[in-house]
């Protein structure tokens, strides 16, 4: 399979990547480790006119301590984040999903910006990342701006990112190496999560995320309530899928992608 | 677009579509058909190669991507006559069928082994979960792995 044709520029700073897909228009796309965009474009289901290839910014890869949390470039592959002894005792759960992503071939060129700008409901950083209450630091012609991870996911594959926005930092609080599970479930082990759950101690409440429970990722926000109040995790659990509209597909029926989370967030919530 | 990378050692430069995808540039413009292509959707690594050390998917990557880079395939892997000692593990230890995944299987594999030196049986099963073999001949694979370590390690 190959992309339809399109052209392609090549950026060396955050500020070029920026006044080029400026120029070039809303069919322009930011390109960077391609492990999301470029399988879309093989099937046409993505199209785009132009891509800015970002992937060169070297300054956008940075794992820095940055004071009351740790700062991300969001040109940070995988890899480095699974490699990354800062992640691993300051926020040990951000480490240890980036460690599911995917497989080593993937976690080798896929970044976490491009993850978290992608915003698929079923890839595994985003819910860790809602459940940690990140921000994310957006670039656009006329400067920069931070979005919480809540604000950020709007619809199936759709963020809060404008057209002329380069996302270039990720944010997450100092949660320490460990307090954390993440529980994902499908077929193959490479594969994409059937559904996931993340729990994790932040700022001294548990959170909760879950991957593939519907047109985002989202927080589990029924069990966290029911988790402040007191419930047990297996209580809580059950609370797993309110809220949540699932999708049907070859793997999972809606109804059982509501069982798999209430069982996966029960043993998250054990594990923690 | 004009694209230019060391592919095994030699200099490659070619002109080149930018939708190209580098498994493409690999085995059309390059002339290096040992690279597979086989799910051509990121999954089953037959086209695996190292980029700058690195295994990636060579499907799932333009060439524009690897302009300037180092990529080395099967076809460059052994120095000259002398086999690398993961070529010669999976040849001692039968660690292939029939053959098509085995390409993409080695370059993981030398990858891996650069990452994890001393890897255990499930490292091994785990650092190979991006490549598929529909032989299912998984069990000499790992055996070729693990004996590649050992061999690697007492050649240090």
């Amino acid at each position: 399979m190959i992309p339809a044709a399109f052209d392609y520029v090549r950026a060396g700073s955050a500020e070029e990547a920026i006044a080029l897909i400026g120029e070039h228009g809303e069919d322009a796309k930011f390109l960077a480790g391609g492990m999301s965009l470029l399988p879309l474009m093989k099937l046409r289901l993505a199209t785009p006119s132009v891509l800015v290839d970002v992937g060169r910014v070297r300054d956008l890869s940075y794992v820095r301590d940055a004071g009351s949390q740790i700062a991300i470039g969001a040109l940070t592959r995988h890899r480095d984040l699974e490699t990354s002894d800062l992640l691993a005792s300051e926020c040990g759960v951000l480490r240890a999903v980036a460690a599911q992503v995917g497989d080593n071939q993937v976690r080798h060129r896929g970044t976490l910006g491009g993850s978290v700008a992608h915003g698929d409901p079923a890839s595994d950083l985003p819910a860790a990342l809602l459940a940690l209450d990140a921000t994310f630091v957006a670039q656009g012609p006329n400067g920069s701006r931070s979005i919480a991870a809540g604000n950020f996911f709007e619809g199936f594959l759709e963020t809060a990112l404008a057209p002329d926005e380069l996302l270039t930092e990720i944010q997450v609080p100092k949660t320490g190496p460990n307090g954390f599970a993440y529980q994902k479930f499908n077929r193959r082990a490479q594969d994409w999560a059937i559904v996931g759950a993340v729990a994790a101690r932040v700022n001294g409440g548990t959170h909760v995320g879950l991957v593939n429970m519907g047109s985002t990722p989202l927080r589990a926000t029924a069990v966290e309530t029911a988790l402040a109040q007191g419930a047990s995790p297996a209580e809580a659990a059950r609370e797993a899928a309110v809220g949540t509209e699932p999708s049907s597909d070859l793997n999972a029926s809606p109804e059982y992608r509501a069982h798999l989370a209430q069982v996966l967030v029960r043993r998250a919530l054990e594990a923690i | 677009m004009r694209i230019s990378m060391t592919v095994n050692g030699g200099a490659q430069e070619h002109d080149v579509e930018a939708r190209t995808l580098l498994v493409h540039f690999l085995r059309e413009d390059c002339r290096l058909t040992g690279t597979k292509i086989g799910c051509d959707t990121s999954s089953c690594g037959a086209c695996t190669v190292l980029l700058d050390g690195e295994s990636v998917k060579s499907c799932t990557m333009l060439a524009a991507q690897a302009d300037g880079a180092t990529v080395t395939t099967i076809e460059g892997l052994a120095n000259g006559d002398e086999w690398h000692p993961v070529q010669t593990a999976f040849h001692e230890n039968h660690g292939l069928q029939c053959g098509y995944c085995t390409a993409g299987m080695v370059l993981a594999s030398v990858s891996l082994l650069e990452e994890i030196p001393n890897p255990t049986e499930r490292d091994v099963r785990l650092g190979l979960e991006g490549n598929l073999c529909r032989c299912t001949g998984y069990h000499n694979i790992v055996k070729s792995v693990l004996a590649a370590a050992d061999a690697m390690r007492a050649a240090k």
